[in-house]
């Protein structure tokens, strides 16, 4: 009976071609390590994210009065709404943790290189409605830093020489962070970003499974096949990667539980203390940090001394991630096999990030202002020696086949 | 007060504000105990007794006082509430707003969420750091929070306490810098019974900023023991369909 059901539907549905081309019969390479558990997990928090995000809509109210309050009445009278909510902004970190160690998958394994740019480009493009997803999501509380990082923000926009002021204007709806900015951030955080999110990851995807993954080797699985067109060195999705993915969720849900269980505010991180206040436009907190994950780029913003050169720095940080499948000339893809050069370069990469996302949670006082600087230009460094070494380094061979 | 009052402290606001940081001052550790139920009793008691005359904790019921400190409503009636309230309402200030920003210049903060906001050893700090000074309205000032506005409530219990100052020398500029607090007149509880007193009153104030914190704790555990089950089992399953990709 069921399985007569079945193969009506499947006569009108692509179902088993679906579940075929993209699970059971989609091979990917045998010898993923722990990095590449990271795309399976956004995926995961993303479902976290919007389904934890419509129970918080049917109890918040985006309204600069009642706001504040309707978040107090979730984490106190709904019931499981603690929950709920812990669940949403730790995912909101989460999140983050989660995508920028699948983006440094891809710069270790030259996974954005050919054919794979197009795949780089969704998931750059992912990352940037993401940003604004969690930059919108985060007024809705309507807290001091909430009120105040969004005023801070939008006031860029400002700088921008002749339309910068009407800009602001235009996104605030009004000439100060109001009522009327929250209600349109909530519409474009509960549904219009969702939606674009949804058709990103799904490009996303696409793009992925028409070329096929990269690996650590960096090594073209689809060269080498048995009789029937396999792949030697893969292996299908489904169950291998469904089962050793689960696994990594299990960990994965782990340290989420913990951080949700024991340090819902990360030490003032995940949620930051003045938020515990209501916003106020009369004033001023003496020191405004957006979240963590917006720190580096906030750092850079404040290296440079002129406001809207500022902006065009921390714009600039992010679009030049963009161009990394050009600017990155070597065709070896892993860094298994690159030279020390290359592998400097990233751990310089990395370093100036993470200290750039530290610098940005502190005051900008004489000399971390001169380190943020330094590291700026360690940031925009990377990108300008990258092209260069690439250019002309010497690497090791790349292997025919996946051995180790 | 008289309005020239009022308005002098007005005048002080956005730089209370900005004192409110209470930088570089050493916050003692509050060493609260949210299992300890009886002391979140006796500082749900304080609270009620001192705190809500001029402040409020709006997002705060009575009666969830009482589910999860396990005090019936009987009991909740008795212990925590003074006037009409009844036990599902929030724990209003008897103090109208209007009243009370004229006598403070400012209307007393709302107090359900200080403990998220300011920290544990903050509330407990600041508490006990009254001490006099002439130049201020109410005859005291607080080494956490510079020039607050808020009389020290507790001054019978606690005492009265003077600053030690030292003088500092930045180059030809000599300024005064508070060293520490002495107590010169002893209050009706010793020192020791005094920090108890504001403990457990700091401690109920961590409660109330988030009630849920309770079965939060409790919950975890299970759910990672879950969790850590759950893992266990895919990892087996994952081994044994991994057992055949050489």
């Amino acid at each position: 009976m069921i399985a007569k059901l079945y193969r009506w539907v499947d006569d009108r549905l692509p179902v088993s071609h679906f579940w075929n081309a993209h699970l059971a019969q989609y091979y990917v390479p045998k010898n993923f390590n722990l990095w590449y558990f990271f795309g399976s997990l956004a995926l995961l928090v993303f479902a976290v994210q919007i389904l934890s995000g419509i129970w918080l809509t049917m109890n918040y109210k985006p309204s600069a009065t009642e706001a504040f309050a309707s978040v107090e009445y979730i984490m106190r009278d709904v019931e499981w709404g603690w929950l709920i909510r812990y669940m949403h902004s730790t995912g909101a970190s989460m999140f983050f943790v989660v995508v920028y160690l699948h983006m440094l998958r891809g710069m270790m394994y030259g996974s954005y290189k050919n054919p794979r740019e197009l795949v780089w480009i969704f998931g750059m493009l992912i990352y940037l409605v993401l940003m604004a997803e969690a930059f919108m999501g985060y007024l809705l509380p309507w807290g001091q830093m909430s009120y105040w990082g969004a005023q801070v923000i939008i006031s860029l926009f400002g700088s921008i020489p002749f339309i910068g002021e009407e800009l602001a204007l235009w996104i605030r709806g009004d000439y100060v962070v109001s009522d009327v900015t929250l209600n349109r951030f909530f519409a474009l955080h509960v549904i219009a970003l969702p939606l674009v999110l949804i058709f990103l990851v799904g490009g996303h995807i696409m793009a992925l499974h028409e070329v096929g993954s990269n690996n650590p080797e960096g090594v073209d699985i689809k060269k080498h096949k048995d009789a029937e067109g396999r792949p030697l060195d893969g292996v299908p999705f489904h169950p291998y990667y469904t089962v050793k993915d689960l696994f990594g969720v299990g960990v994965f849900l782990f340290v989420f539980a913990l951080i949700l269980f024991y340090l819902p505010e990360m030490g003032g991180y995940f949620l930051e203390k003045p938020n515990f206040e209501p916003a106020n436009p009369m004033k001023t907190p003496e020191h405004i940090a957006p979240v963590w994950y917006f720190t580096p780029f906030y750092a850079i913003l404040r290296a440079v001394p002129d406001k809207f050169l500022g902006v065009v720095a921390m714009g600039g940080a992010i679009f030049v991630l963009f161009l990394l499948p050009w600017l990155d000339r070597n065709p070896v893809r892993s860094i298994r096999y690159r030279s020390t050069a290359f592998k400097a370069l990233l751990a310089m990469f990395v370093v100036s990030f993470v200290v750039l996302g530290w610098l940005g949670t502190q005051p900008a006082t004489g000399l971390l202002t001169l380190l943020a600087q330094f590291f700026t230009l360690l940031y925009f460094g990377y990108f300008a020696a990258l092209w260069y070494v690439s250019g002309r380094e010497k690497t090791k061979p790349v292997p025919e086949r996946i051995t180790r | 007060m008289k309005p020239v009052i009022a308005l002098f402290f007005l005048c002080l606001l956005p730089w209370t504000a900005h004192a409110a940081g209470g930088h570089g001052v050493t916050l003692d550790k509050a060493g609260i105990d949210l299992q300890d139920t009886e002391s979140l009793k006796r500082g749900a008691e304080i609270f009620v007794q001192r705190c809500l005359s001029c402040h409020s904790a709006h997002f705060m019921r009575y009666n969830r006082v009482g589910t999860d400190l396990g005090l019936s409503v009987e009991e909740v009636k008795a212990r925590l509430i003074a006037g009409a309230a009844k036990p599902g309402d929030t724990m209003q200030s008897g103090m109208p707003a209007a009243y009370a920003n004229q006598a403070f210049g400012v209307t007393p903060p709302d107090l359900t969420l200080s403990a998220r906001l300011r920290g544990a050893d903050w509330l407990y700090t600041y508490l006990r750091s009254f001490y006099s000074d002439e130049a201020r309205p109410f005859g005291v000032n607080n080494v956490v929070f510079k020039d607050v506005g808020m009389p020290n409530v507790f001054w019978r219990e606690q005492g009265q306490q003077q600053g030690q100052f030292v003088t500092v020398k930045n180059g030809e500029n000599e300024s005064k810098a508070l060293e520490g607090l002495k107590l010169v007149q002893p209050g009706t509880l010793t020192p020791e019974q005094f920090d108890a007193m504001i403990r457990d009153l700091v401690g109920f104030m961590v409660y109330m900023a988030e009630p849920a914190q309770l079965e939060r704790k409790s919950l975890g555990i299970w759910v990672l023991a879950f969790i850590a089950l759950f893992t266990f089992v895919m990892f087996l399953l994952k081994r044994e369909y991994w057992r055949d990709v050489k």
